[in-house]
């Protein structure tokens, strides 16, 4: 568990914009980190919503509320604003509606935390351009005919999206290829280059 | 020994081996079918110590065909208990640690008042004279078992299929009294396919002649063969097609070849006969009718305006519901369902599918998976309980 702690960093990032005793909806859930992250640090009253039953099942075993669904379905079966926060961590590119999925959570939370691989990060880029092939990298490792990853948007995308759907960012953060935040004051396109990760605090 | 077996059932019915409360006149119990069952009685078991704050009690509510002897021996068939596998001493329902409760359900037949119970009025069995009993009465009278041992809250109530139709009634009727909840392999109504599988069972006694329009006691007659029937029949619903594959496939039962008659050529014949033949030993054929009546009267969105979500309206009991892949009495589209409305109802909900070819009697055996569920979930209920390990 260390190992994934370290590997995502993008869990700290939402972690620290989670005041304590909130509660939380964690959508695609895993085997149950960042909700375990969560009830150590914040003693959240969380719930997760996981599609694998492998870790659906390993969740619960920890002790974790976790039930099997689909965020592309399911999200509908949960009440207005019934969290505090609807937390979606590295899942939203492999959802089919990434747009229902993310007008679902702003309703389900008083605030959305969302957090994506970035891209438009200068190494996707550059793969593309130079090299003319789809980028595989260290965090995005599938090759494009058997990735679940099938709606890849950028930080510039998701800004765009997030105004359609008439949601506030209250809070974003970028991520460098070393898990480093990047400077707040720095501009979008600078982000949208240099940011691997980026995670979002919404609200509407 | 089948002779005996029945005789201890019969002894069971009024003067059970078990502890049995007492209703009297003062404390009737109300039934949904609008008449009180006055007096009535429960018989249970008890395992473990109720600590000082009453805080520890998990209640344990059985299938149809099951009885309050969860963990111990059974003082008809002489076999472990039900759910020694999963209760006892250093289990994962540690009765050192935990006070586990579980009571026959009214309208059964091994001591809590059903109808081969003496009906104080005739001096007789009820018969088909007891009022229906609907999952809600089970549930009511257990109440009441709860209220003479001074448990405000239970723990936990858990219980597969049947008894999963109780623990879900127990969240809905009761939700301040139940802190954590696990229905196992059930649903929250009684499908249509189900309703058949039981009408066929029912029918099977019904058709006895010995059954004598339910008053074969009154004769010191039992409708065994159709009860048998109606074995058979439920307990191929509790397998699944692979398990009844991997066990028994075509194989032939103590021949080298087919016999070209009636007799029980293969495996799976003589094993059918076999559970037929030792129910009829241990269950009253009416208390049979009763029961699976009421299951098929369950239906809890129903008694909810029709909105299953209502029923647990505002609720603050921890869930975990628990299905089995190659169940196809309560497939998982109905626990799915049950989980959808208490996710609209904004409760604590934890939902676990089990990969087993073993059918809806998985949740008696030895599952790993399931065990790591109810583990899982029962540390962290009582950690939130504030129960020290």
């Amino acid at each position: 568990m260390s190992v994934n702690r370290a590997q995502r960093v993008d869990l700290e990032v939402v972690t620290d914009l989670i005041p304590a005793n909130s509660r939380v909806l964690d959508v695609g859930s895993g085997d149950g980190v960042l909700l375990e992250l969560l009830q150590e640090t914040k003693q959240v009253d969380g719930r997760g919503l996981e599609l694998s039953q492998r870790g659906v099942n390993e969740c619960v075993s920890r002790g974790l509320s976790v039930i099997q669904g689909d965020a592309d379905t399911d999200l509908k079966f949960y009440a207005d604003k019934g969290f505090d926060f609807v937390v979606l961590s590295q899942t939203l590119q492999a959802t089919r509606n990434p747009k229902i999925v993310l007008d679902e959570l702003l309703r389900i939370g008083n605030r959305a935390i969302v957090s994506f691989p970035n891209f438009g990060h200068w190494r996707v880029r550059f793969s593309l351009l130079i090299k003319g092939r789809m980028p595989v990298t260290k965090d995005l490792p599938y090759s494009w005919y058997d990735t679940p990853n099938i709606h890849f948007c950028t930080i510039r995308d998701f800004v765009n999206l997030c105004e359609e759907l008439g949601a506030t960012v209250e809070k974003a953060t970028a991520l460098d290829a070393n898990g480093q935040k990047i400077g707040l004051s720095m501009p979008w396109w600078f982000w949208n280059f240099f940011g691997q990760q980026a995670v979002f605090l919404l609200r509407r | 020994m089948a002779a005996q077996r029945a005789a201890r059932t019969k002894d069971e019915v009024d003067h059970p081996s078990s502890p049995v409360l007492q209703f009297g006149p003062d404390k009737p119990l109300k039934l949904d079918a609008g008449t009180l069952l006055s007096p009535f009685q429960i018989a249970y078991q008890t395992y473990g110590t109720l600590n000082d704050a009453r805080s520890n009690a998990i209640l344990v509510c059985h299938a149809l065909t099951g009885d309050q002897h969860v963990a111990n021996t059974n003082p008809v068939t002489g076999k472990p208990g039900w759910w020694e596998v999963l209760i006892g001493p250093g289990k994962i329902i540690d009765t050192n640690r935990f006070f586990v409760i579980c009571s026959n359900v009214v309208g059964g037949c091994l001591g809590s008042t059903g109808p081969a119970s003496t009906n104080p009025v005739t001096g007789k069995p009820y018969g088909l004279d007891l009022p229906i009993i609907t999952i809600r009465d089970m549930v009511r009278a257990q109440a009441m078992l709860i209220d003479h041992f001074g448990i405000e809250k239970l723990f936990c109530v858990l219980g597969g299929s049947m008894g999963g139709m109780q623990v879900l009634e127990w969240a809905a009727s009761y939700p301040e009294r139940v802190f954590s909840a696990l229905p196992i392999a059930t649903g929250a109504r009684h499908s249509s396919q189900n309703i058949a599988f039981h009408e066929v069972g029912r029918q099977a006694v019904m058709a006895d002649p010995d059954w004598h329009g339910g008053k074969y006691l009154d004769f010191g007659k039992r409708p065994e063969k159709g009860l048998a029937v109606a074995r058979m029949a439920a307990h191929i619903t509790y397998l699944s097609e692979a398990a009844l594959h991997r066990k028994f496939g075509r194989n032939l039962q103590d021949r080298e070849a087919l016999t070209f008659g009636f007799d029980a050529d293969f495996q799976i014949e003589s094993y059918l006969r076999h559970q037929g033949m030792t129910f009829v030993d241990r269950f009253d054929a009416n208390s049979y009718l009763y029961l699976t009546r009421a299951m098929d009267y369950f239906d809890l969105a129903a008694d909810h305006g029709g909105r299953l979500a209502d029923a647990f309206a505002g609720t603050k009991t921890r869930f975990c519901l628990v299905s089995f892949t190659s169940d196809w009495l309560f497939p998982t589209e109905e626990s799915r369902s049950i989980v959808h409305a208490l996710n609209a109802a904004g409760a604590s909900v934890s939902f676990v599918e089990i990969e087993t070819d073993r059918g809806h009697d998985a949740f008696l055996l030895d599952e790993p998976e399931l065990f790591a569920a109810i583990n899982g979930f029962i540390a962290s209920a009582a950690r939130a309980r504030g129960l020290s390990l």
